[in-house]
């Protein structure tokens, strides 16, 4: 019997709108999913071709109309590492103390979630100002002040930006750090903490390798989060055209998707360069995807192991 | 004895994670206090000179647009961009009086003109306001009526193998970096409403608009279609159970019945539109003018901040002027949170920020 055969007879009109409820629902839906690989299938087409060795690894030249843009992926990679290195540890230990330590109902905990939560929804343009604010003009003038250095640290730098992402990614972490830990069998816990091991001995020995994929799969989602914002960078340490690499954590960088916007917007000659902007818009999403790819993949694999039981 | 100092190690184990738990709360204190105090520099900052207004090789209106030789700044100079400003120019504390150092500043914040870099600078935010607000209620009335209708179709409607492949495409659309998405409106929907509409200006508020409704729309069809699948399953079947057809019981049930979680869907889309800037930067047009037509330039909020923040003197009106710009934006981003958090259950806002967005 079909699903939902009533005794009385249906009306035409009432046929009819119900065809035009699914209708317009399947339209919406199909305008979704054809938006989203249009948009991944221009750039592929458009862009792939002109991805070459050359692109990949040389500098740009004469004010990026040519050339390549190694820096940018230099600059990127280094962003992203020095950004994981800051916020990865604070978040994992956030996540903790949410999955192991937390009681749920205490005022404490809710006030950690709610600042998971608000710091998730600050706009990014936002941490940019404060990455400015407090890490440009704050610590880094502070150091600077302290030790006497004249103008080393109170200036946009690698490192500045670096800690801005990581303040903008923490949520990320701490959200799917969490979502691991919570995997962990509750069994695991109780065997050790039977054994006499104290909570911290069972978080470390035995919590936190199980869990490991999981935090693997948090700083990948955060680092591919952090390697497409652009707002965040772009007054704290993200370089116009700059074709030496970075040499120390006070240096300005190049990074890709700035690059992608300098070249798109602020180029003399767009049309000139439409060539490299779909390059780098492609390596761009390149580097994203395949990092999103890679978590999908890791947390797939986290919770099979945890259907399947240990 | 040793268990007695493991019992030691263990409260100072906890009491570090403790703190260390606390930094999500510290860090958004932070950034409120840091943020308002880089914008009190308007009460307290007097026009030194180092105030005056720099000469700039007239600072290009629109961004991003055709023939813009806007001259960004080179690499980074420090000697030209640090016109030895000391900390304390910029004194926090807004002493007594001071706020008379700019007779009329809040006439001119409150103007209709934002010219910030002409020789009789002018603050007008309402521009920048109105121009927020006019693109993101356009990329709402394009994303929420796609993102809701979709996620119904997806929830109750679609067989199997669509609901399979629909969701990846939508996290696929969410993990695109929003600068990609300014580009894509810059060069092909910017050309094709120039070319369907015939507009005067290649970039304008519905070109934004549309980009911002791409980058919103993940959020509002995955919070709905949570929010669809979170319903109790007798919902569903007490309604076919009196006889009606699965789309009645949809409409007039489960939609129904998800009215929360689609409203805090719609609250967290707008906050997303309302703070995001790359896309309005690029595809908008950044024309401050004051307008209902969808069809003209517009300049966001965030959008002058990013356009802005790298060619001002630090420490001047102007720089604590934008800086003002983003405490507006934390606090309307922050109290639509709450109330969205209020809407919410907390495991689905949880679910579409970490992993999602």
């Amino acid at each position: 019997m079909p699903r939902g055969y009533g005794f009385r007879k249906e009306s035409s009109w009432q046929i009819l709108i119900g065809a035009s409820v699914i209708g317009i629902t399947l339209l919406a839906a199909l305008c979704v999913v054809g938006l989203s690989l249009s948009l991944l299938g221009h750039f592929t087409l458009g862009g792939l071709p002109h991805v070459t060795w050359e692109f990949l690894t040389e500098a740009p030249r004469n004010n990026n109309t040519e050339g390549g843009i190694f820096p940018a992926i230099y600059g990127t990679v280094m962003l992203v590492i020095l950004m994981s290195i800051l916020g990865v540890p604070i978040g994992t230990v956030t996540a903790i103390y949410l999955a192991e330590y937390a009681r749920e109902d205490s005022p404490f905990t809710r006030w950690v979630r709610f600042g998971v939560n608000t710091l998730a929804g600050v706009p990014s343009i936002v941490f940019g100002l404060f990455g400015l604010g407090f890490f440009v003009q704050f610590v880094g003038k502070g150091i600077d002040w302290m030790l006497g250095l004249g103008l080393s640290w109170g200036k946009p730098a690698i490192i500045w930006a670096a800690a801005t992402l990581a303040v903008l990614t923490l949520p990320v972490v701490i959200v799917s750090v969490e979502e691991a830990l919570r995997s962990v069998p509750r069994e695991l816990r109780e065997a050790a903490l039977a054994l006499g091991a104290t909570r911290w001995q069972t978080i470390r020995r035995i919590v936190l390798p199980h869990a490991f994929t999981g935090i693997l799969t948090g700083s990948i989602l955060a680092v591919s989060r952090g390697a497409g914002e652009v707002a965040p960078i772009m007054f704290v340490g993200a370089a116009y055209s700059l074709p030496e690499l970075p040499k120390s954590l006070n240096s300005q960088f190049m990074e890709l998707g700035y690059h992608l916007f300098v070249l798109s917007t602020q180029s003399p000659d767009v049309e000139a360069t439409k060539p490299l902007q779909y390059a780098t818009t492609v390596v761009l999403l390149l580097t994203t995807f395949v990092l999103n790819l890679a978590a999908i993949l890791l947390r797939l694999k986290m919770r099979k192991q945890r259907s399947t039981g240990h | 004895m040793r268990v007695r100092r493991s019992r030691w190690g263990e409260k100072i184990v906890e009491r570090i994670i403790r703190i260390v738990a606390l930094s999500t709360i510290t860090l958004i204190t932070l950034i409120f206090l840091f943020i308002a105090r880089e914008a009190l520099g308007i009460l307290s900052s007097s026009d030194s000179p180092h105030l005056l207004p720099v000469p700039h090789e007239a600072a290009p209106e629109i961004y991003g647009g055709e023939g813009n030789a806007g001259a960004a700044p080179e690499v980074y100079n420090p000697e030209a961009e640090f016109p030895e400003v000391p900390m304390g120019a910029r004194s926090p504390a807004p002493q007594p009086g001071n706020g008379e150092a700019h007779p009329g500043l809040l006439q001119n914040l409150l103007s209709t003109v934002w010219q910030p870099v002409a020789s009789q600078p002018k603050y007008g935010l309402l521009p920048l306001i109105a121009g927020t607000l006019k693109i993101t209620v356009l990329a709402l009335l394009i994303a929420a009526p796609l993102g809701i209708l979709a996620a119904i179709y997806a929830a109750f409607f679609a067989p199997r193998r669509f609901r399979e492949l629909i969701k990846p495409v939508v996290e696929l659309l969410a993990g695109f970096p929003s600068v990609v998405i300014g580009f894509f409106c810059l060069m092909v929907v910017a050309s094709i409403v120039q070319e369907t509409i015939g507009t005067t200006y290649r970039l304008n508020a519905l070109v934004g608009g549309f980009g911002l409704a791409l980058a919103i729309l993940p959020i509002i069809f995955t919070i709905t279609e949570d929010s669809f699948a979170n319903l109790p399953r007798y919902l569903w079947e007490a309604g076919l159970a009196v006889g009606a057809r699965p789309w009645q019981v949809v409409l007039y049930i489960m939609v129904p019945a998800a009215t929360p979680g689609i409203f805090a869907a719609l609250l967290l889309g707008f906050g997303r539109a309302f703070g995001e800037t790359m896309i309005v930067l690029m595809a908008s047009g950044n024309a401050p003018l004051l307008s209902w037509s969808p069809l003209e330039p517009v300049r966001t909020m965030s959008a002058t901040i990013g356009a802005e923040m790298g060619e001002v003197v630090w420490g001047s009106l102007h720089y604590s002027i934008l800086f003002l710009i983003g405490v507006l934006l934390f606090v309307v981003t922050f109290l639509l949170n709450i109330v969205a958090e209020f809407w919410v259950r907390q495991r689905l806002l949880r679910r579409f920020r970490g992993i999602i967005s």
